[in-house]
């Protein structure tokens, strides 16, 4: 069966960043060096590209309940791969721009860190658009390649190496058990289409043990990706240890892409065992939620504590999946967003901090910063706030949307734990305030900082700040994306 | 007879040798990977068992792409295990310890 | 009269009036460096013109082009098991009765303020980092309260009332506090803030009672299912049945009590006076006080439903009307005498909102929002040619240096003690009649208050008056040698707000008080509705005037010109003879009936023995040593310990995901095949 050449219209975002990748690859080579911002530019002019074809390819669905459904059933294209696809556009462009002085002062401009970016963008794409377990797969697995690749990019940083190692050892065993999974589900179910997957389970997922056999190891497979307790451990160790231009990278529109990834496989394809995966997902929430704040509370190094920051908010989407209701979903994917978006920001921020020959990575370095720069130390400020849930922030909103659901779900004892956390984890959030606002400064060295991202650092805050006060606009977006 | 659940059998089999290969291997970080590319094989053989049981070739194509896809993981989990051998001079798992707590 | 009922508000129109205000406090609070002091006044003035005028707008059309009234939610902000939060406007004939006189009194005063504010550096430390920039400051608050007010009046649900309620509290605080290196100022804005605590408390609790019985916020489905609960009754303690309804209005009402300075809770209003002169008048006369005397008529449905809820409206007015006007008389300075002046007047409102009178409230604080702004701008007026000086004692024979300041002022005090023509005459006249008709429970009372509360009402005005204008001068001889009429940004608001004092009753009080002009914005029960009764025997304001001619009130409001003549200026011996006399009376007064001394000994120091005590053996030991900083230090040394599962090694890494694998696997697989 030939696929028909107008099944590739809607792939049109795809084939772009793809292409323009492999240009951006070829076009560097033959760069001299003081002309890498090049690759910069066209990188940003990338992700502006595909998000405009993927903004005309979808306008005419908006709102509707639509799919199209596409190249043998590995494709799918509704609103909520564009919504998505349109959060990772932008947090990743947010992320490059934030990136650029960081890697100019450390020699490691280099064409390839943005092709890198780019088939990273390209991964989450496909993950977003899955519809096979292949597809998921192959998106995965591009994905975690580039990330592999670019936390080793500064190749003479040994931190920076040993962390690596340990992200590539531990995602190909993450990768393993998922493609265990995947073998038995395909085994007991007979097919790869998810599609196909979810009618065999809504039939037979009552009595086919072998099904639930393989969600267990597809649930491990996910959690790590999420980065969810006890499959967390890679995430201080990488958050730390990885420049952090590619620590933001990382903990920004990955989250959007794995969050897209369970919906794809859990919801959709194993949806009709949801009685066997939200008890799982209950263990994986509660775990996350509890290693996430109490150790956070030790940390001195920033990036670490937003590692573990990150396990705590990763729980919180899960607990929103695992209300397995239409309010749980849409409140998930709303807190992916804007946990993205928050956590583009405070990386984004450190990023900002950091000169050559200085990484802003310890609490020590944020203090006084209200003394040296009291815009940064609010922008901060709003966004520290937001990922404690202090209203009138988004985080706010996004905690209570998931706890409602929760409730919903009549699951209260779940939600008093998750709260419970959160005021332990507020802790922490709040004192970093304390030391920017309270506490003499150490380091009185300028802050140099491109108008640009700075720009765009101001919007990443105030955007935190004003979608709590407007919620409803991205709320509608989600709850029609999952139709 | 060697049937389906034989397949199986072998593929849990490898897939648990992998594992323990991964934790209690405490010396050299290329046994990690041999012990990777055999959990990648494990799956393999269940893909194939399952394939050929169910007479679908899709699990087959599937094997395919995993083989692939193993490639380009060795490819880059070799180049890391350069890079931290010039940064470190070892390859040994227990000395990748700067990072915890 | 061109009726078109069909014509709707537009909600952009009514969005601009309350954002305009914001956006002119945004601007002047944000960027009050870069545009500078005049551009802090242009803009926020702006704001307020804009708001005004389209207040004005919308009042013709309501009123006269009879458009519907708006009721509409403009942003829904949650919902949560059903109810709803949203900010939402209900815009009737009640509404824009406040929202014009708002703006109207607002734009007067920020005129006003670039005269009072001009050299606003003085009242400040040289290095006060508060005194940067304060003019720009005063101006963003001003602004801020307009727009605070506005959502107050404006709100169509009880959230944004409470909102609305909460912001202009929050502004007056700021604002009595301006002088924020004054002790005394820092002392009166905590006390206001303290004050209306418990205040609030109880409106907040009133809230929550609505919540409660009616599942709703807003306000037409709330009024909608009143009747229904009019028999209602819940227990609080058990074998007690009280009265749903009493409850929630009293509850309201104690709110209303807090912001509206009602005894026991007026002890706050005259220590306001510490703020500058401009939002004295604003906010502590015309405004923000009469927030609860609006609200009351707002919630008139609920109101009507309960007459215990109408007596403790009626006696608690009746007693702050007469009592707090006898302070007055004693009092030296003279922005407190106006203040005074203010809480009985705020009683007269509340009596007759206990009467049931509530339009005749409503028309008391209208015709009182410019007089009293009058009043307090013309106290500023003189405050500033005496160069801040406010003490009484130190004043007299202003007359010829501020000829103008002096002629608003006597136009002012007419109408405040309701001399026959003169605005407050019809609205006071109003009141005490409604009171006279009514029967409830205190309403005998509430008639001698208020008819006596006519005789110290003139007197303590004029007494001022004469002290102020008249009589020997008694200031010093610098002072006396920098006397002038203060500069026309101060006059020109003056003279703007002596008219309406003196005219605008003549031509609403028969739509207002007697006609239908509110329509179904206000509803008043047929047993309760004492105006109707006197409407019977409207017969167009001349009449007014000369029934009221004859009537009581108007010959005690002589008698007191009178008695202040006779005392103050002929024979000003007498004051002292009277003060020897009557030193029990006088030092009772000049204690204040002693509220200030109890708040200060019971509330004050008990509290902060209470305080002290828990704090020691509460806070100290119990709850910072074992239970916050305990709790605290057992998580922080949790935490220590349990990072050490993070060891760095890529093994145990490993170990611990397939540890995570068997949880799952045992805790969903096993049981599975077990059953």
């Amino acid at each position: 069966m030939t696929p028909d050449v107008a099944e590739f219209a809607p792939l049109a975002a795809e084939i772009f960043v793809l292409a323009m990748a492999c240009f951006i690859l070829v076009l560097d080579a033959y760069l001299p060096d003081t002309r890498r911002l090049i690759a910069f530019r066209l990188t940003q002019v990338t992700l502006l590209g595909a998000a405009v074809l993927t903004w005309m390819q979808y306008d005419t669905m908006i709102g509707t309940t639509d799919r199209m459904v596409l190249l043998g059933g590995t494709y799918v294209a509704d609103t909520l791969s564009m919504v998505l696809k349109l959060a990772v556009y932008a947090v990743s462009a947010g992320v490059f721009l934030y990136s650029r002085d960081y890697l100019r002062d450390r020699g490691i401009l280099k064409g390839e860190y943005f092709v890198l970016g780019l088939f990273g963008v390209l991964g989450m794409m496909v993950m977003i658009s899955a519809h096979n377990m292949l597809s998921v797969y192959l998106g995965l697995e591009l994905l975690s390649l580039s990330m592999y690749t670019m936390v080793a990019f500064q190749r003479q940083n040994g931190v920076a190496s040993e962390a690596a190692m340990k992200y590539f050892v531990l995602g190909a065993i993450a990768s393993g058990m998922l493609l265990y999974g995947i073998s038995m589900i395909y085994g007991a179910s007979g097919s790869l289409d998810l599609a196909a997957i979810g009618r065999y389970v809504a039939e037979h997922g009552a009595e086919d043990r072998i099904l639930a056999f393989g969600v267990v190891f597809i649930v491990a497979g996910l959690a790590f990706k999420l980065g969810n307790a006890p499959f967390h451990m890679w995430v201080p160790d990488i958050y730390n240890g990885a420049p952090t231009s590619v620590t933001l990278f990382i903990g920004a529109a990955p989250k959007i892409a794995a969050f897209a990834m369970v919906m794809r496989v859990l919801v959709e394809g194993l949806g009709g065992l949801h009685a066997d995966w939200t008890p799982m997902l209950i263990i994986l929430a509660v775990g996350s939620l509890a290693v996430g704040n109490v150790i956070a509370i030790a940390q001195t190094n920033i990036k670490r504590m937003l590692a573990y920051s990150t396990i705590s908010h990763m729980g919180f989407v899960v607990l929103g999946i695992l209300a397995a209701n239409k309010v749980g979903y849409s409140g998930a994917m709303f807190y992916a967003i804007t946990y993205a978006l928050t956590s583009a920001g405070g990386f984004g921020l450190l990023v900002l901090l950091s000169r050559a020959g200085f990484e802003a990575e310890k609490l020590d370095d944020l203090k006084g910063l209200n003394d040296r720069n009291p815009w940064l130390a609010f922008l901060m400020l709003l966004l520290m706030f937001s990922m404690a849930g202090v209203p009138p922030t988004v985080g706010f909103y996004a905690k209570l949307s998931v706890l409602q659901a929760v409730v919903s779900a009549d699951m209260v004892w779940l939600a008093a734990v998750a709260v419970f956390f959160s005021i332990i984890g507020a802790f922490y959030y709040i004192r970093v305030v304390k030391v920017m606002y309270f506490d003499k400064p150490e380091d009185e060295a300028p802050i140099f900082a491109g108008f640009d991202a700075k720009a765009v650092l101001s919007v990443n805050g105030l955007a935190v700040l004003a979608l709590g006060v407007y919620p409803s606009g991205l709320m509608a977006w989600c709850a029609k994306a999952l139709g | 007879m060697v049937g389906l659940s034989h397949y199986l059998i072998l593929g849990a089999v490898m897939f648990c040798l992998s594992v323990a290969g991964i934790f209690l291997n405490r010396k050299n970080v290329i046994i990690l990977l041999m012990s990777i590319e055999l959990m990648l094989l494990a799956v393999n053989t269940n893909f194939v068992a399952f394939s050929h049981y169910l007479g679908d070739t899709a699990g087959q194509i599937f094997v395919f792409f995993i083989l692939t896809v193993a490639a380009a993981e060795a490819a880059i989990g070799l180049a890391i295990l350069v890079v931290v051998f010039r940064n470190r001079s070892t390859i040994n798992v227990e000395d990748l310890d700067a990072m915890k707590g | 009269m061109d009726m078109t009922p069909n014509m709707t508000l537009s909600e952009n129109v009514l969005l601009s009036i309350v954002l305009a205000p914001l956006a002119g406090a945004i601007v002047a609070g944000l960027f009050s460096k870069a545009i500078g002091r005049a551009g802090a006044h242009w803009v926020t003035i702006l704001g307020v013109l804009t708001s005004f005028l389209l207040s004005l707008t919308v009042f013709k059309a309501l009123v006269f082009d009879g458009a519907a009234k708006f009721d509409a939610t403009v942003y829904t902000w949650l919902v949560s098991e059903g109810v709803k939060f949203e900010v939402g406007f209900l815009v009737d004939k009640l509404t824009v009765l406040m929202m014009t006189v708002v703006t109207f009194v607002s734009l007067m005063v920020h005129i006003y303020t670039i005269g009072y504010m001009a050299d606003d550096e003085h009242n400040w430390d040289e290095k006060s980092l508060a005194g940067k920039n304060s003019y720009q400051r005063f101006f963003s608050y001003i602004s801020l309260f307009t727009f605070s007010m506005l959502m107050l009046v404006m709100a169509n649900n009880f959230m944004q009332l409470f909102f609305g309620w909460e912001a202009v509290g929050v502004v007056s605080y700021l604002l009595i506090g301006f002088w924020s290196t004054r002790e005394t100022a820092i002392y009166a804005n905590l006390k206001a803030f303290l004050v209306n605590r418990v205040g609030d408390f109880g409106f907040l609790l009133g809230i929550a009672a609505v919540l409660m019985s009616f599942n709703s916020l807003n306000y037409a489905e709330v009024f909608a299912a009143a009747p229904r609960m009019a028999d209602a009754t819940f227990q609080v303690f058990p074998g007690v049945d009280w009265s749903l309804l009493s409850v929630i209005g009293i509850l309201l009402f104690v709110g209303a009590m807090g912001k509206s300075a009602q005894m026991p809770l007026h002890v706050w209003l005259p220590d306001s006076m510490e703020g500058p002169t401009p939002i004295s008048a604003l906010i502590h006369a015309a405004t923000m006080v009469t927030a609860g005397i609006f609200m009351v008529a707002r919630m008139s449905p609920i109101y009507e439903l309960s007459e215990t809820a109408l007596s403790v409206v009626l006696v608690i007015g009746a007693l702050t009307a007469f009592f707090t006007g006898l302070l007055g008389l004693v009092q030296h300075d003279i922005k407190r005498v106006v203040a005074y002046s203010t809480l009985s007047q705020l009683g007269y409102m509340t009596v007759a909102l206990g009467a049931s009178a509530y339009s005749a409230a409503i028309f008391h604080l209208m015709t009182h929002a410019f007089f009293k702004a009058l009043l307090f701008l013309a106290a500023g007026s003189v405050i500033i040619a005496m160069h801040h000086e406010q003490d009484m004692r130190k004043m007299g024979g202003l007359k010829k240096y501020m000829p103008i300041t002096y002629w608003t002022s006597l136009l002012g005090s007419l109408a405040l003690i309701g001399f026959p023509g003169f605005s407050g005459f019809f609205s006071k006249d109003g009141i005490i009649e409604a009171v006279h008709h009514s029967h409830i429970a205190g309403s005998s009372l509430a008639y001698f208050s208020v008819t006596a509360g006519v005789f110290i009402t003139a007197l303590y005005s004029f007494r001022m008056f004469f002290l102020v204008f008249h009589g020997q001068e008694r200031m010093d001889e610098h002072t006396r040698h920098h006397l002038h009429e203060t500069p026309a940004v101060v006059t020109v608001p003056l003279m703007l707000l002596a008219i309406p004092s003196v005219i605008l009753g003549f031509f609403t009080v028969g739509p207002v008080l007697f006609g239908d002009y509110f329509g179904d914005a206000i509803y008043v029960a047929a047993a309760h509705d004492g105006l109707a009764v006197m409407g019977e025997h409207f017969h167009g304001a001349f009449g007014f005037i000369l029934h009221g001619m004859m009537g009581l009130p108007f010959w005690l409001a002589s008698a007191g010109v009178f008695t202040a003549w006779f005392i103050y200026m002929k024979r000003p011996d007498i004051a002292d003879v009277f003060q020897d006399k009557l030193s029990v009376v006088h030092r009772i007064l000049e204690n204040k009936y002693g509220f200030d001394d109890f708040n200060q000994k019971v509330f004050g120091d008990g509290s902060r023995g209470l305080g002290g005590l828990l704090w020691q053996v509460g806070d100290v030991k119990v709850i910072d040593g074992a239970a916050v900083n305990g709790s605290a230090r057992l998580v922080g040394w949790f935490s220590t310990v349990v990072r050490h599962i993070q060891t760095g090694y890529l093994y145990h890494y490993a170990f611990a995901m397939i540890i995570g694998l068997l949880v799952l696997l045992s805790w969903v697989v096993v049981p599975g095949f077990v059953r």
